[in-house]
């Protein structure tokens, strides 16, 4: 469980996160959505420790991160597996190499036990025979798909994803979404996916958090996302023609 | 003055990133394989290039020293006299380094500045890893090495000379063997390899520092990679100027 205690976050005169407090529940897929500049990712790098806060505090299972020494913040980011939104690969890698990195920094086993357990998550994730492939040899999907194995390699406790379906085209997003929400179920822990991507919404949603400039304006799951009356919510949700036409269809039915 | 208060921020991050670099280790077994590839990055790949430029420059050197020399009370062995000096004092340290600020340093930055642009460095931090340490610190050390290119554009150059010089006809090989020995003081050499090594450590940090920090997408690497290329030659020019008046005047 993560949970951020109105958390604020500026940069120079510009103030992102505006005192955002929300808990994302263990073994659930929480997605953090809103628009263009609304500060997902801002609120996402605070959390993994890309930036840092101006105030407010930041809670991994009740421990606080400002509170946190050196040594423990080391051993946190350990159980953190993220999955950005390029992949951020490491080019001069394969993709056996990218996956395996997080084992050889952290890991004592030897290289024919660390190349099994590259193997598995390859496997989980649907790719197999690109061990030796580089990451400009393969498409943009594959990259995701790598990146989530590399991320689930050292069994995290925390998953992030930001904007894990963008560039992709949507069966394949349908099927990261998936890979994602699986995942988290296996092996019950605590996700956090930055989207403006409402199939992801739909598909994955179990717990939502919808910010609006630097606020959090809604919370809820993806059954009641499309209930509620809040015009952020709705304006954010129907602004698709899709789901704007489906509305319709309902309205109509009625 | 915002530019200057910029620059002196800029100094400051400098060495800010210096510290940095040298705290929280990365894996020795991990760290021993990047050392070796900077290694091959920074100094095997840069050996031909200086090879080619030191032999070449070393012949023209010779053959501009001879052609100047019309007065015939002059003797033909200052032609190896005049080219040992430009070489050793000033050629292979400094303009070598200048072309290695380009070749490398050019390089350094790029490769960082893509791994900044494409989130990789932030991937290493999320993991825990101290990204600094883990790409800046190999290349020091392998830069560490990078007398050796030195050495060798120092050797290339009084050669390329020495062929340029006897088999062009403008001297004999017994007058450039005695110019090269006329007058040599042991220290030039201590010099040049002083200066070498400040040059080398320039050469992994400045680029390495540019790289890091940069903001923004493709175009920025490319700003970047001349920035890098402009501010490490004016920093060795300098340098350069510093280390020579201590050292011998």
């Amino acid at each position: 469980m993560i949970k951020v205690d109105n958390i604020t976050k500026s940069f120079g005169a510009d103030e992102v996160l505006k005192g955002i407090s929300a808990t994302f529940e263990k073994g659930k897929t929480n997605l953090i959505i809103g628009r263009s500049g609304s500060g997902k990712t801002v609120i996402l790098k605070c959390m993994i420790g890309l930036f840092t806060t101006n105030s407010g505090e930041i809670f991994f299972e009740d421990q606080a991160i400002s509170k946190m020494d050196i040594g423990a913040q080391r051993t946190l980011r350990e159980d953190i597996g993220m999955l950005f939104q390029g992949g951020a690969l490491f080019d001069s890698m394969n993709i056996e190499d990218n996956v395996m990195f997080p084992l050889r920094m952290f890991s004592n086993d030897k290289r024919p036990e660390m190349l099994k357990r590259v193997n598995e998550v390859l496997k989980r994730v649907d790719l197999e025979n690109v061990n030796h492939k580089f990451p400009s040899e393969i498409s943009g999907g594959m990259k995701k798909r790598v990146s989530i194995a590399r991320a689930i390699v050292n069994n995290p406790k925390y998953l992030f994803c930001d904007e894990p379906n963008s560039g992709l085209d949507p069966k394949t997003a349908t099927v990261i979404d998936q890979l994602i929400q699986d995942i988290t179920k296996e092996n019950n822990i605590t996700t956090i996916v930055v989207t403006h991507d409402m199939n992801s919404v739909m598909e994955i949603g179990e717990k939502i958090v919808f910010l609006k400039n630097g606020t959090l304006v809604w919370q809820g799951s993806n059954q009641e996302i499309f209930k509620t009356d809040n015009k952020d919510v709705t304006d954010f949700v129907y602004s698709s023609d899709l789901f704007k036409k489906i509305r319709n269809i309902q309205i109509k039915e009625h | 003055m915002k530019k200057l208060i910029k620059y002196i921020s800029d100094i400051g991050s400098y060495f800010l990133m210096l510290g940095k670099v040298f705290k929280s280790h990365t894996k020795s077994s991990v760290m021993k394989e990047l050392i070796m590839k900077e290694i091959d990055d920074l100094i095997i790949n840069s050996l031909g290039i200086v090879a080619f430029i030191s032999f070449f420059v070393g012949g023209v050197i010779s053959i501009q020293t001879a052609l100047n020399l019309e007065n015939p009370l002059i003797p033909k062995s200052l032609i190896g006299f005049a080219t040992r000096q430009s070489i050793i004092l000033e050629f292979a340290p400094t303009f070598m380094s200048i072309i290695m600020a380009g070749k490398v340093g050019s390089f350094i930055t790029s490769s960082i500045g893509s791994m900044r642009v494409t989130e990789q460095i932030d991937a290493l931090e999320v993991m825990g890893i101290n990204s600094l340490n883990y790409l800046v610190f190999p290349k020091i050390i392998a830069m560490l090495f990078y007398p050796f290119i030195i050495a060798i554009a120092m050797f290339l150059g009084i050669f390329g000379g020495f062929l340029a010089g006897v088999y062009g006809g403008f001297t004999t090989a017994a007058d450039f063997t005695q110019g090269l020995q006329d007058t040599f003081y042991p220290f030039h050499l201590v010099y040049a390899f002083i200066k070498t090594f400040f040059f080398g450590m320039i050469l992994a940090t400045v680029p390495s520092w540019q790289g890091y920090y940069m903001k923004g997408g493709a175009l920025e690497v490319g700003k970047a990679s001349t920035n890098s290329f402009v501010w490490t030659s004016i920093i060795i020019i300098l340098t350069n100027y510093i280390i020579t008046q201590l050292l011998l005047s």
